[in-house]
């Protein structure tokens, strides 16, 4: 396999393997495909991200058309480090969908083609959105994988379900348009979508109120999408009552992509010269960064479903990582990917214990977690060095992150934003705690009998996701040295013109 | 063996039971053996490397980097080692004492409390021993998770309150102050490593003050007023935990941090030049003088050794901020002193309450005759916490007193002896009642016949063993002299 195929390979594979399903029908075959699938990507782009880290970026010319003419996919350490990440998470979540969706309580029976169908689509449209080097395909890859999601969301046993998805799809698609109609009004003034391309021609027709309304529009589009507070409200429905291997999957990734494009287009398309003076998007990102990260936490912290408690404290967690994107220092920058990549972690493992736990009892609310401390104590000590890590306590992922937020905001002198980011996990102790005492220090509600640890297909994704928290929190050469190198590059090219 | 290895060892022997602690759950008998065992080896490792220390060789090991720049990393010198020190030779006693106590009150989950016990110490080594401010904090909070489960222990209403305020109180400021000063101190001077002279010679005096304050209120554990309220709340543990890791361990921990960061981080001339110190130094001076009189109005004895601790740490606090080379001494000293007198007089309340359940101190009149070993200690411990002959707390309290004088700090000064005559008045009547009663001495119980003293054997022993040291220490104080003489 040549080097050069890997980009294409990156969408193609798992965009063809979805009908692939529709034709295979069967259970278990279509898990141990969609497994293998996701599998093959997760070693493509750690090719892929080698290669680059190695010879610099990767450029693919779809059906051979030069660039800016025809389709390119391009792939620098940004989108690879991405891209990594996506397809571990979802080798993982994959790893345990078969068991977790045997359960009726989570998914209906004679459904699941169509949830490895829609996977592989929402997997395909996400991989495709990170690579992809032009601005239309974008969009479309944004379509594959929303649409998808909303199916997957769709799926969800609870019939609120459908509401929740109803409503994503509501504020998807006010999304998706706006992004539409920003990507037009760049079109309509560069005569250009291919994004190196833009990103070059964009500069000396930046005062123009055309580039400052497509910004807008782009901007305001892409944070629906990203769930950045006030924009959040479709999350914590569609979170709560999407089958719970779907929850875990959508949290740990489509939030952190949609990151990526704001990253993409601020830092590269419109160059950070354009975002953060003429336009206030750092008044505007440290004030909706600071007030999410409040306000989502306390909302949280009053949240009696779990699973939707975790989905208020990702709206927190993407609250910090717009924080960082705020500060446009190279620190922040890199706190900001730093925290993209541990919050995958974080929450991934967090919502597979969910998944565990829902196995077991049926339900994810604080009183079903009452007093299972005892009984399934492998599920609950992955929960609670998750919830460890959301805290941001040395010698897990989330320490790291908040390290270095907390270095870029001193460093910027904003010392009220500093203690804005520690008050924030200090209340994240408070609803983590929730979840601890009641597991642990409330008596059983639930049939004593019937309580057993969680299957080890459920517990072995968990426990990789647990150790990686703890792996990166405490060696970070791999995500601090590629995150800086990152960060230098997406601010040197404002500093070079 | 080199050092290094030495020093890894010890670290590693806690962690190392912890396995075997599980291993044997089911032989209460190989469990609690193991782990007075282990106390010993501990202990031992730790005087082969004071030796090392002696000798002068550097001590350190690097294990990894966290950031770039920053690593885990250990380093033994003088403050660290006398804490370590002190912590390591209570720790088997206190595992000794807890298995006559724990047995005899017969408390759930014996397994779990050995393991946490033993993860606790682990981080107190890692505390005592650690090479930068961020290696600190982690084993800071880790000491904080380790020991909440302890706290929790009884598993009651009333036990997880106390516990949630411990955390909670512990939680905030490490969080929200110290890792603010921490990181805060990374981005002005480059560096967390603990350095002679402190680290702040090019930052200006009110950013160095700002952090000062941060330090010293994120320092939690040292009980400082206003953030006091935790240990009284946390006494809801076994007295055993209470013992070790609120008389001991965590309050240690914590000033020890304290006198650290004066000494290593701000720099003592530096400290002595701030214009925040002088307020920090009236705080501690106010916390001492408060908490004497809660104190002395606390009927019930755990409450009132809690609110002792509190004032006793405020000494120490205080001996580091006056930031001269004897009230440092002094404050080492105290580390140490206060250490084997206050877990006496925990270790004399626990065997009262397993053999007796009484916990309020106006019931304890007479109990002299059913338990005179114990009161006796009691009475010696509490010379030693009030700072006079024939216990060691004599020397430090006396090399407090002279620092105030040297800085002249007057009102300190005063303080100081206002405080000292507090502790005389509530903490002698306790073991001067129990010998003379006022009222007519409470009827015998009837399992006093056939024993001297109805404390457990195994509680007794330790107890004997403390009582011991406490006056061993006022004979042979200069050993710690010398270490302590060598931190500044």
């Amino acid at each position: 396999m040549s080097s050069a195929q890997l980009p294409i390979l990156q969408v193609i594979v798992p965009l063809l393997a979805a009908p692939l399903c529709l034709l295979i029908n069967h259970k278990l075959l279509n898990w141990l495909f969609t497994l293998l699938v996701s599998g093959f990507s997760f070693v493509v782009a750690a090719l892929m991200l080698w290669q680059v880290s190695d010879t610099g970026p990767l450029s693919y010319h779809l059906g051979g058309w030069m660039p800016p003419y025809g389709i390119e996919i391009r792939v620098d350490q940004l989108n690879a480090f991405v891209a990594l990440l996506i397809t571990a998470i979802s080798t993982l979540v994959i790893t345990s969908a078969h068991t977790s969706l045997e359960n009726k309580k989570d998914i209906a029976p004679g459904k699941h083609t169509y949830f490895y169908v829609a996977y592989l689509l929402c997997f395909a449209g996400l991989l495709g959105i990170l690579v992809t080097g032009d601005a239309f395909n974008l969009f479309v890859f944004l379509e594959i994988s929303s649409l998808s999601s909303y199916v997957l969301i769709a799926l969800g046993r609870d019939r609120r379900a459908l509401w929740a998805s109803f409503q994503y799809l509501v504020m998807g698609t006010i999304g998706a348009t706006f992004i539409l109609i920003g990507i037009g009004l760049l079109y309509m003034k560069t005569g250009t979508l291919n994004i190196a391309d833009l990103a070059e021609r964009l500069p000396e027709m930046a005062d123009t109120r055309t580039i400052f309304v497509a910004f807008c529009f782009f901007i305001v589009g892409v944070c629906l999408k990203l769930a950045l507070f006030p924009l959040h409200m479709w999350l914590p429905n569609a979170y709560a009552y999407a089958p719970t291997v779907v929850t875990a999957f959508l949290a740990a990734s489509s939030t952190k992509v949609a990151l990526y494009v704001v990253v993409r287009f601020v830092f590269v398309v419109f160059g950070v010269d354009f975002s953060f003076t003429t336009i206030p998007l750092q008044a505007v990102f440290v004030t909706l960064g600071t007030l999410g990260v409040l306000v989502a936490s306390l909302v949280a912290i009053n949240q009696q479903n779990i699973k939707r408690m975790l989905a208020y404290s990702s709206i927190a967690q993407i609250g910090y990582m717009v924080l960082g994107l705020s500060f446009g220092s190279i620190t922040g920058l890199m706190a900001s990917l730093l925290h993209l990549f541990n919050h995958a972690l974080m929450k991934g493992a967090l919502f597979l214990t969910l998944g565990a736990v829902f196995y077991r009892i049926g339900g994810v609310s604080l009183k079903h977690f009452q007093g299972i401390g005892r009984h399934m104590p492998f599920t609950l000590a992955a929960f609670v060095i998750g919830g460890v890590s959301i805290i941001g306590m040395p010698l897990t992922v989330g320490f790291v992150s908040k390290w270095y937020l907390l270095q870029a905001a001193i460093a910027q002198g904003w010392y009220l934003v500093s203690v804005i980011i520690l008050v924030g996990s200090l209340l994240s102790v408070i609803y983590i705690w929730k979840v601890v005492d009641a597991a642990y220090f409330k008596p059983a509600l639930v049939n004593q009998a019937q309580l057993k640890e969680a299957p080890l297909s459920l517990l072995i994704p968990v426990w990789v996701l647990v150790l990686a928290n703890l792996y990166f929190g405490m060696d970070t050469r791999l995500t601090v040295t590629l995150t800086d190198q990152v960060a230098t590059q997406l601010m040197h090219i404002e500093v070079l013109p | 063996m080199n050092a290094s290895t030495l020093l890894i060892t010890t670290l590693s022997l806690p962690l190392f039971l912890v396995l075997l602690i599980v291993l044997f759950r089911k032989q209460p008998n190989i469990r609690e053996t193991l782990s007075i065992t282990f106390g010993i080896l501990v202990f031992i490792v730790n005087l082969l490397l004071l030796e090392s220390l002696w000798a002068g060789t550097a001590i350190e090991c690097h294990l990894f980097a966290l950031f770039p720049g920053l690593t885990i990393a250990f380093k033994i010198e003088p403050l660290g080692m006398v804490f370590a020190l002190v912590a390591s030779a209570l720790w088997p006693v206190t595992t000794l004492y807890a298995t006559g106590y724990m047995r005899a009150h017969h408390e759930p989950r014996q397994t779990q409390f050995y393991c946490f016990f033993a993860i606790a110490i682990f981080s107190v080594l890692g505390i005592a021993f650690a090479g930068n401010l961020l290696t600190l904090f982690i084993f800071y909070e880790l000491l904080t998770l380790s020991t909440f489960p302890l706290v929790a222990h009884a598993g009651t209403a009333k036990a997880k309150r106390g516990a949630r305020v411990y955390l909670g109180i512990l939680l905030l400021s490490s969080i929200l102050f110290l890792l603010l000063a921490i990181i805060s101190t990374w981005h002005f001077t480059g560096s967390l490593d603990f350095k002679n002279g402190g680290l702040f010679a090019q930052v200006s005096d009110e950013v160095v003050s700002v952090i000062l304050v941060l330090f010293v209120f994120g320092i939690g554990k040292a009980a400082l007023m206003p953030l006091h309220s935790w240990l009284p709340a946390a006494m809801v543990a076994p007295t055993p935990v209470s013992a070790l890791l609120h008389a001991v361990a965590v309050v240690k921990a914590g000033v020890f941090t304290i006198l650290k960061v004066m000494v290593y981080v701000i720099g003592i001339e530096r400290l002595a030049n701030l214009p925040g110190t002088t307020f920090l130094l009236y705080l501690a001076g106010f916390s001492i003088l408060v908490a004497s009189l809660v104190a002395i109005r606390k009927r019930n004895l755990k409450a009132r050794l809690a609110w002792s601790t509190v004032s006793q740490l405020g000494y120490i606090t205080m001996g580091a901020l006056l930031a001269t080379p004897l009230g440092i001494i002094g404050s080492t000293m105290h580390i140490a002193m206060h250490a084997f007198s206050k877990i006496t007089l925990f270790f004399c309340a626990g065997a009262i309450l397993v053999a007796t359940h009484k916990t309020e101190i106006q019931d304890m009149q007479g109990l002299g005759k059913q338990m005179p070993i114990t009161m006796l200690a009691f009475g010696i411990a509490s010379l030693g916490i009030i700072g006079l002959p024939p216990a060691g707390g004599t020397w430090s309290k006396w090399l407090l007193l002279m620092a105030t004088v040297e800085t002249e700090h007057w009102l300190l000064m005063l303080l100081l002896m206002l405080s000292s005559l507090l502790s005389i008045g509530y903490l002698l009547p306790v073991s001067l009642r129990a010998f003379f009663p006022a009222t007519a001495a409470v009827p015998l119980s009837p399992a006093a016949t056939g024993s001297i003293d109805l404390a457990p054997k195994a509680s007794l022993l330790a107890i004997v063993l403390t009582t011991l040291a406490c006056v061993g220490l006022f004979f042979f104080a200069d050993a710690i002299y010398q270490l302590a003489s060598k931190v500044v």
